[in-house]
Parts: structure tokens; sequence; C-alpha cells
């Protein structure tokens, strides 16, 4: 029953949607965006993946083409998550609203929209259970490598996961070389830790937030639309996305705003986050939902950790939730 | 002169803030290449506001600006580099997780890919050529004042600018890093590189510009050649009408030991000595003055005497007017504090300490006597009236008492600060860097009320840079270095190159001055 291989697949399969919030995140932030709409954006994603597959699924009937079944659900999550990520922008950039309550907003808003339009398109099929199924659109999205099965573990650990799944590792490790290796990124993180220096510098400050908390709205989509399309095999119901999106912002401060550091950092919370079903604890529920709180549980213990050594580098972006506005002084 | 085309001109600049504030009215300015330009007025002159036009981060509401005879329309710090101009700003724009050659490439758009290393060779290259000393990998929050400004000016070079524009570059720096700075600016001018300074300090005026232009509540009101001016001629034209020059010293009145200081050693958090068995004694009546270079341990000395510091040995008295001694140590600040011992520390940020920069006037003055109240809402109408009460008596530059600080110029934020620890009626006032970045005539306000202090009977221990000041305001000077006392000596009979001196070795021979 406690087989290391199969908690280590599953714990990526569980990271994966962590991974791409907290990429998302982690972009976002390092703008000086404090988005916490993450979650409602993920909700989002999923939710139009779940739009565009259903009316693709069920218009083309036999006709079904994996192709196009890969592409429309995936650019209607691109749309969704990007659409969020403007209306954030706008708020926070151009009306320089306060972050924290448009982001509680805007994932109260995501959440919304997920269930309510999840809801019609329950009411179009007219089904008994109040779910929806995309079996066709989900066997388009868990593609993955066709020899994996035969290479034994190492197959089961390393090659057993779909596209989207290595997507999110190549996102991941771009960020991380785009942050640390270009101009862009040097330009993202002086925007982010002191965007009064930046704009003297001639960097334009509301360019790169507006470009930063999209592209990294659009990633998080992303997680959303993994969790629906792979995770749970094209079936949608209400509320099953779960606190995934709050666990993604805690991995962000986990990181210490580190995209590559959260490709192992996200399969460790997947990990912690399942631990449950694979440790026995009888009928005591109780003792599951303490086991749910250790990814938490770490983030304070990093929280702590991180503080108490004061390192300049491991702090967040020096104007991360501030609104900046160039006459101001 | 009129027949060499300017390297620069501003022809009828005028900026408003809002539909009241003029801050530049129909200002016209000329400056030539391989020239120094010093820009001189008083605090809320305009000066910064209209070389922020130059750089881009205002835009002018008439006039226009001249490029080498050519109209040029800068709307952005990115034009102004384009264009070769480049300003290096009293609060330093630098992000302190990055290193300096970061800081300096930043905003440059070339290839993709960071090379530092490239980078750095042309840092380095540029450093040799003016005589900068500068470590490209070195992270911004590692730096003293002084190295984050010469990051500054590289940057700008980095840029190729042309025209450099030094908004009160020495106001934090120590007189040797002035010194070395100067040098730099001569160099850049043999470059045949402009440079406009703005600075308050006369003597750097004199001693670095070819020309002087003054400003006076945002007109132009002409230019000096340097050679031909003196002290009291600029600041009479900056002023707008004769200032005398000249600090009082009253005679102590019945100096009576207040403070009691006696082999005073403080520790830094990292273990480092700060202060070395530091003895001295304040009188009332009588300013005591400290000199030392930057972080020889003038911040931790008032820090102790006010409770803020850890002392690891020796011991601090307070004397009472009928001679019983109380100890000092191991009360908290707000004892110290009651007992009548205000603080007033002006940080090299200004707003770092005392002050907090999103309150109002009125609210500023409340961090100081909320205590006072007894019930459970706060009294409004005493830090009001007193709020008003120092706006008035300091000519505080400010359009109401409900204006948040932060958004006053840093000479106005100076004068709350000290005009609040004053207000609170001390019998002993520790002042640091009172006049910091101040205009000459706000300096005078100051000095004025140090001095008015000290005849009410107030043991003044003040804290300076300007050492021509600290000789013509103090009694006594003690003279710091590296934490220990190389000497105390009479304010009357001192000399300038013997403080000087003292400044930098502890060992001095026979004990300085009249004094002990």
């Amino acid at each position: 029953m406690f087989n290391i291989v199969t908690i280590i697949q599953r714990a990526v399969v569980q990271g994966i949607p962590l991974l791409f919030g907290s990429t998302g995140e982690i972009m976002t932030e390092k703008s000086g965006n404090l988005n916490l709409g993450t979650a409602g954006t993920m909700y989002v994603g999923a939710i139009c993946g779940v739009i565009g597959g259903f009316f693709y699924e069920n218009g083309a009937g036999a006709s079904f083409n994996p192709v196009l079944g890969t592409i429309i659900p995936l650019l209607s999550a691109i749309l969704g998550s990007l659409i969020m990520g403007l209306i954030y922008s706008f708020l926070t950039i151009t009306l320089r609203a306060n972050q924290n309550v448009t982001g509680l907003a805007l994932t109260t808003f995501g959440i919304g929209i997920g269930n309510f339009f999840g809801g019609s398109l329950i009411k179009i099929v007219g089904a008994d259970v109040p779910t929806i199924v995309l079996s066709k659109t989900s066997a388009c999205f868990k593609a993955g490598i066709p020899f994996a099965g035969d290479l034994g573990w190492f197959g089961e650990i390393f090659l057993s996961y779909s596209w989207l799944a290595y997507l999110a590792i190549i996102i991941a490790l771009l960020c991380g070389y785009i942050l640390k290796r270009t101009r862009v990124g040097l330009h993202l993180r002086a925007v982010g830790e002191s965007p009064a220096t930046a704009d003297a510098a001639g960097i334009s400050v509301t360019k790169y937030k507006y470009i930063a908390t999209c592209a990294g709205s659009v990633i998080a989509g992303l997680g959303g639309l993994y969790y629906i399309m792979d995770y749970a095999s094209g079936v949608w119901s209400a509320d099953a996305f779960g606190d995934r999106g709050w666990l993604a912002i805690a991995l962000v401060i986990f990181t210490l705003w580190r995209p590559t550091t959260s490709i192992w950092a996200s399969i460790l919370f997947g990990g912690l986050y399942i631990l449950h079903i694979f440790i026995p604890t009888g009928s005591n529920l109780a003792v599951k939902e303490l086991y749910k709180m250790l990814p938490y549980v770490i983030t304070i213990i990093v929280l702590v950790i991180s503080s108490l050594r004061n390192k300049r580098e491991n702090q967040p972006p020096a104007s991360l939730g501030l609104p900046y506005f160039r006459e101001d002084r | 002169m009129e027949t060499k085309v300017p390297a620069l001109s501003m022809r009828h600049i005028t900026k408003r803030f809002g539909s009241k504030v003029v801050a530049n009215k129909d200002v016209s300015l000329d400056i030539y290449s391989g020239e120094i330009l010093a820009l001189l007025g008083e605090n809320g002159s305009g000066k910064t506001t209209l070389m922020n036009m130059l750089s881009g981060i205002y835009y002018p509401d008439e006039g226009q600006i001249y490029l080498k005879g050519e109209p040029v329309d800068i709307s952005s710090p990115r034009e102004a580099f384009d264009l070769g101009i480049g300003m290096i700003h009293q609060h330093f724009k630098l992000v302190d997780v990055l290193t300096a050659a970061e800081n300096i490439v930043l905003g440059i758009e070339n290839e993709g890919r960071l090379n530092m290393k490239k980078a750095a060779a042309r840092i380095n290259d540029i450093c040799s050529r003016y005589g900068f000393e500068i470590d490209p990998s070195k992270k911004i929050y590692d730096m003293s004042v002084s190295e984050k400004q010469t990051v500054e000016i590289v940057k700008v070079l980095y840029r190729g600018a042309n025209l450099l524009i030094l908004d009160e570059p020495t106001a934090v720096l120590t007189p040797q890093e002035s010194e070395k700075l100067f040098a730099v600016m001569r160099n850049m001018k043999k470059d045949g590189k402009s440079i406009i300074i703005i600075t308050h300090k006369m003597q750097e005026v004199l001693s670095v510009s070819d020309r002087v232009a003054i400003l006076r509540a945002g007109e132009y009101i002409c230019d000096r050649i340097t050679a031909q001016a003196d002290t009291q001629e600029l600041t009479d034209l900056m002023v707008g009408h004769s200032v005398t020059l000249n600090i009082s010293r009253p005679e102590p009145v019945r100096p009576k030991d207040r403070i009691l200081v006696k082999d005073l050693t403080v520790r830094d958090i990292e273990g480092i000595v700060k202060l070395d068995h530091v003895s001295f004694n304040a009188r009332s009546g009588e300013i005591l003055g400290i000199a030392g270079i930057a972080g020889s341990g003038q911040k931790e000395l008032l820090e102790a005497i006010a409770g803020l510091q850890p002392i690891e040995e020796g011991t601090i008295e307070y004397v009472e007017d009928d001679g019983s001694r109380e100890s000092l140590i191991g009360k908290d600040p707000t004892e110290i504090a009651d007992m009548g011992v205000a603080l007033s520390f002006v940080p090299e940020d200004r707003l770092g300490m005392g002050l907090v920069g999103n309150m109002n006037l009125a609210d500023n003055m409340m961090l100081r006597s909320y205590r006072q109240g007894h019930s459970i809402f706060t009294n409004k109408k005493a830090p009001a009236e007193l709020a008003e009460h120092v706006v008035d008596e300091l000519e505080v530059n400010t359009p109401g008492i409900g204006t948040e600080v932060r958004k006053l110029s840093g000479g106005n934020v100076q004068k709350i600060l000290v005009g609040r620890e004053i207000s609170s009626a001390p019998t002993v006032l520790l002042t640091a860097y009172a006049v910091r970045g101040l205009d000459i005539n706000s300096s005078y306000t100051i000095y004025d009320l140090i001095n008015k202090q000290k005849e009410k009977g107030v043991a003044v221990i003040y804290v300076g840079e300007d050492l021509d000041v600290l000789i013509e305001l103090c009694d006594r000077i003690l003279v710091l270095c590296a934490g220990k006392v190389s000497g105390i000596i009479d304010g009357r009979n001192a000399v300038k190159k013997k403080i000087g001196a003292m400044m930098t070795q502890t060992e001095e021979a026979p004990k300085g001055g009249s004094d002990e």
C-alpha cells in the first residue's frame, strides 16, 4: 500500500496545478503586484476550458478532431485568465485601487463565475448528477509519452505525465531564466523593487506591470485547465478545485520568489496535500484535516526562517502591494 | 560668451502645480560645455523642479528647451537620456537588492541577454577615466551613501550623458568625500561635460563652480561669475534682502553640569565597538558640539543618552537642579523623555526617524504628546495649535497643517522635526545634523532656535558636519574619532585645521583647548 513510486507520481500530478499557479504569481509579484486573485483566475481558466471543450465536443460529435479539441479549450482558458489579469491590472495599475481588496474580490468573483457557468452547462445537459464530463477533450490533454509504461518505476516517476505537465516545468524554467539572465528580467525586478528607480531609468513601469500581471494570470489559468482536463479527467463539479489557489500563493513565499525552486516545492506541496490518503488514519476525519494543514504550516516555518536570516535577496519585492504614481513623492 | 552656442538653454520656462502653486515662472538659463554651473536658491525656490524638467520627470507648462541651439521636447526620463542629460537625484534612485553594475545598465535596451562582464569592463573604464572607485558586483544595500552616489554618477555617464545635474550631492557626504567628488567633477569638466550642481554650501559654490545662477521664489534672478562673487553678495541675492551672516554665541548662563557620561562603551549588533570609553559632561546653558567623520559614533552617543541603545559599560547620569544625580541607564526612552531629554535626529534620508511621512503636520506633532491625553479619544486641538505655531515661527512653506509631511520639501520637513522637539521645553536638547540640506537662511533660523534654547538654560548637544558652524556656534567641541574621544576643545579658540586632524587620529598628544 505504501508505494513510494505511486506517492511521487501522485504528488507530481497534484503539484502541477500548484506549479502553474505559483509560477504565474511569482511573475506577477516580481512586478510589485500582489495578486490574491490567483485562486479566482485558476477557477476562471478551468471553467473557460470546460466551456470551450463542452461546446466543441458536443458540437463536433463524431467528427471530433483531437487538434481542435486541444486548441479550443486551451485558447478559451488563456482568454479567460487573460481577462482576469486585465481586470486586475486595470484596477490596480491604471486606477491604483488597493491590491489586496481587488485580489480578494477577484477570487470571490472567479469562483462565482466558475460555479455559475458550470451550473449553466449542467442545466444544458440536463444530467442527473451535478457534473459535466468531457471525456474526449480530456483524452487530448492526457496525451503523454507513449512508451512510458514500458520503463518501470523510471517511466512512472518521470515520463508518465501529460504534455501540460511538462509545459508547466518548461514555463517555470523559462521564467527563472528570464528573471535571472535577461534584460527584461532585470527590468521587471527593478519595477517590483523600486518603480520610481525603474521609471527614472526610462523603463515603462505600467507596461511591465501589465505584461507581467497578465502573463502571470494566463500561466495560473493553465493550472486550472490542467486540473480539470488531466487530474479530474474532464469532470467539472462545483468547488472541486478547492483551496489550491491559496496553496499556490503560499508556495510563492515558500520558494522565496524563485520559479525554478517552485518545481520541486510544488511537488512537495502536492505530496503533503495528499499525504493523508496514504497514511492510515482510520475513520478519524480530524486527523486527515490536520495532515491537510501541513503545507501551510511549512510555509509559516519558511517565513519565520527566512525572516530570521534577514537576507535581502530572500525578501519579497520591496514595492509589493504598493501602487505607483510618478508625481507622488 | 555670447559667441558660443550654449550646450543647453531654457527659455521662458513656467511650471505650475495645480492652479495656485507656481514652482517656476518665466525662467531662462544657459549652460555651456566644460562649465560647472551652481544653481543657488532657498529651499522651495524651484531649483529641483526646474532641473526635473530637464531630466524628463516634469514637463514644462510654458517655454522651450534648446539643446545646442535646437529646440527639443523632453517628456520622459528616457528622452532625457537619449539627449545626453543625466540627473543625480537627492534621493538616490537605486534598487537595493541589485548590484552596482545591474543598477547601472538598468533601462538600457540592447541585446536581451545580460552580459554583466562586458558591462563591468565598461564601468571600470569610466571609473579609471574620471577617478571613481567602485566595485561593480557589490550590492547596493552593502554600500555607504557616498558609494551609492558614485553608482548614480557612473550610471548617467554610462549612458553617455554630456550634461550632468547633481541635486545637493554633498548634503550626505563627509568633507573628505565631497572633496573627492569635486575632483571628479573637475575631471568631467576637462572632458567637456557640462555640470549643474545644486548646493546650499557657499564654500562649495565658490570652490567648485565657474558660474552661479540664482533662483528666488521660482524666478530667475541673475547669474554671477564665481571668481567675482562672494558669500555675502550671493546670500543677499538669494534671500532678496540683506542677511547678517554671523552666528551669535552668547556667553553661557550659569553653566551647571546636567549630563555626566563616564566610560561609555557601546557595541552594535555585529559586536563592533561604536563608542569606546567615552567620558564628558554637558552643561546647562551651553552648547556642546560634537565633531567627527560620519559614523564615528555620533548616532550611538545620542541614542545611548536617549535610551535607544543598549549600553555595555559605563554610566550616564542626569543631574537635577538641586544637584541630585539619577542614572539614565536602564530607563526606557519614554521615561528619559519625560525627564526633559529631547532628541531630534535628522538622518540621511530625513524622514527615517521622528516623523511619519504619510501623516499630516498636526498628527506628527501628536506623536510626541498623545500620552498626555486621558480620554480614549485623541485631542487634536493642541497638536494643531502647536503645528500652526511651528509653521509660523519657522516660516515653514506648506499649504496648511493638514498636508502630509512627505509632500513637503526636505528643509521644511526638518523645521517641523526640530520645531516639535524644541516645543516640548526640554532641559537637554540632543540634535544631530539639524541643518542637513537646509539653505543658508533656514540654517540660520535653526541656529537661532538652538541659541534661544541655550539662553533658556537648556543643555544642548549639537552633532554637526560643518566645522565652520561648529566653531562659530558651540561653546565646547568634543571631537570623536572611531568611537573614541580625541579631545574636547573650547569653541572660542578652536582652529579648524586642528579639529580636522583630531577627527582622523585619536592620539592627540596635548589635550587641546583650555577646557577641563
